[in-house]
């Protein structure tokens, strides 16, 4: 479905996003027309879905982030629907995953430090339903995020 | 620190879903003026705010059917260690976040795979191999939901 070509653009997007299209071209070797024609298809496709921004929460004051892997009581029925739509309503949480593993689910939470990270935790985590055993990872660095794809 | 106000909120939360949206349009939302927009948007990367912009593409249709959370733990530590761990671990293309933590593991890492042989292929080749590199736990993906966070 995709060419060496598509890919290559979809790389020199990864790495700069905010590339505009003749710039994109050119890193391409290609005419602004083609890369553009190209980038329509892979839109209409639906491999290319858009761009977000990523937040720097230190940057607004949230020094602490502390990833939380949890397992749940299974044997209560609507465990995972209960706890993620309360997870949900955590302000402070900005990632939530589910797994298939060890883990159940795990959160991603902000604080501004480590008195509010307390408060979170005793106040809005533990109370969260069907939590059978909790887990904290505390981000000391974070070495690689681009997050992007090995095409 | 930059101190925000809640058209600030209000346009984080529209750039981190959709960071293609144009000025004009953020601004009808926002009833903002186009340039307030930009200044707007200036300043908060100039703060570090919005640290960085990520390409969204759809990973199932590129092929790539798994994601998977390792917990690593190194064998041997000590700051040269650490160095040689994270020079080579985020130099691996299936390695899309790297992040150094406290708590049970040192390292959380997102790996991506075409499909779970493909990841063992990945785990044994390359995250096993790794320099200093002890014990490995896995969590396969299910779902992912971000969330806007506190803003």
């Amino acid at each position: 479905m995709l060419d060496d070509l598509d890919r290559r653009l979809l790389r020199q997007m990864q790495a700069a996003p905010t590339l505009t299209v003749p710039e994109l071209a050119e890193l391409c070797d290609l005419t602004a027309g083609k890369a553009g024609r190209r980038l329509d298809r892979l839109r209409e496709l639906g491999i290319l879905i858009g761009q977000e921004a990523v937040i720097d929460w230190r940057a607004l004051g949230y020094a602490v982030a502390v990833s939380l892997r949890i397992t749940l009581d299974k044997t209560a029925p609507r465990a995972f629907d209960d706890f993620l739509e309360q997870a949900r309503d955590v302000p402070e949480v900005i990632e939530i995953q589910t797994f298939l593993g060890r883990v159940d689910v795990r959160l991603h939470i902000v604080a501004r430090d480590l008195g509010h990270w307390q408060q979170i935790y005793r106040d809005r985590v533990l109370t969260l339903p069907h939590i059978a055993e909790i887990e904290a990872l505390m981000t000391v660095a974070t070495i690689k995020s681009d997050e992007a794809l090995p095409i | 620190m930059i101190q925000i106000d809640d058209i600030d909120r209000a346009l984080l939360r529209a750039l981190a879903t959709d960071a293609s949206q144009s000025a004009s349009h953020l601004g009808r939302i926002l009833d903002l003026s186009q340039p307030a927009v930009w200044r707007r948007i200036r300043r908060l990367e100039d703060a570090g705010v919005i640290a960085n912009r990520r390409l969204v593409l759809d990973r199932e249709k590129l092929g790539f059917g798994v994601t998977v959370f390792l917990g690593v733990k190194l064998a041997a530590k000590g700051r040269v260690g650490l160095e040689d761990f994270e020079r080579a671990v985020t130099a691996i293309r299936e390695v899309q976040t790297v992040e150094h933590v406290l708590g049970l593991y040192d390292y959380r890492l997102r790996v991506v795979a075409r499909d779970l042989a493909d990841f063992e292929r990945v785990l044994r080749r390359r995250i096993m191999t790794l320099p200093g590199v002890g014990t490995v736990e896995a969590n396969v993906l299910l779902s992912e939901e971000r969330r806007p966070g506190p803003i």
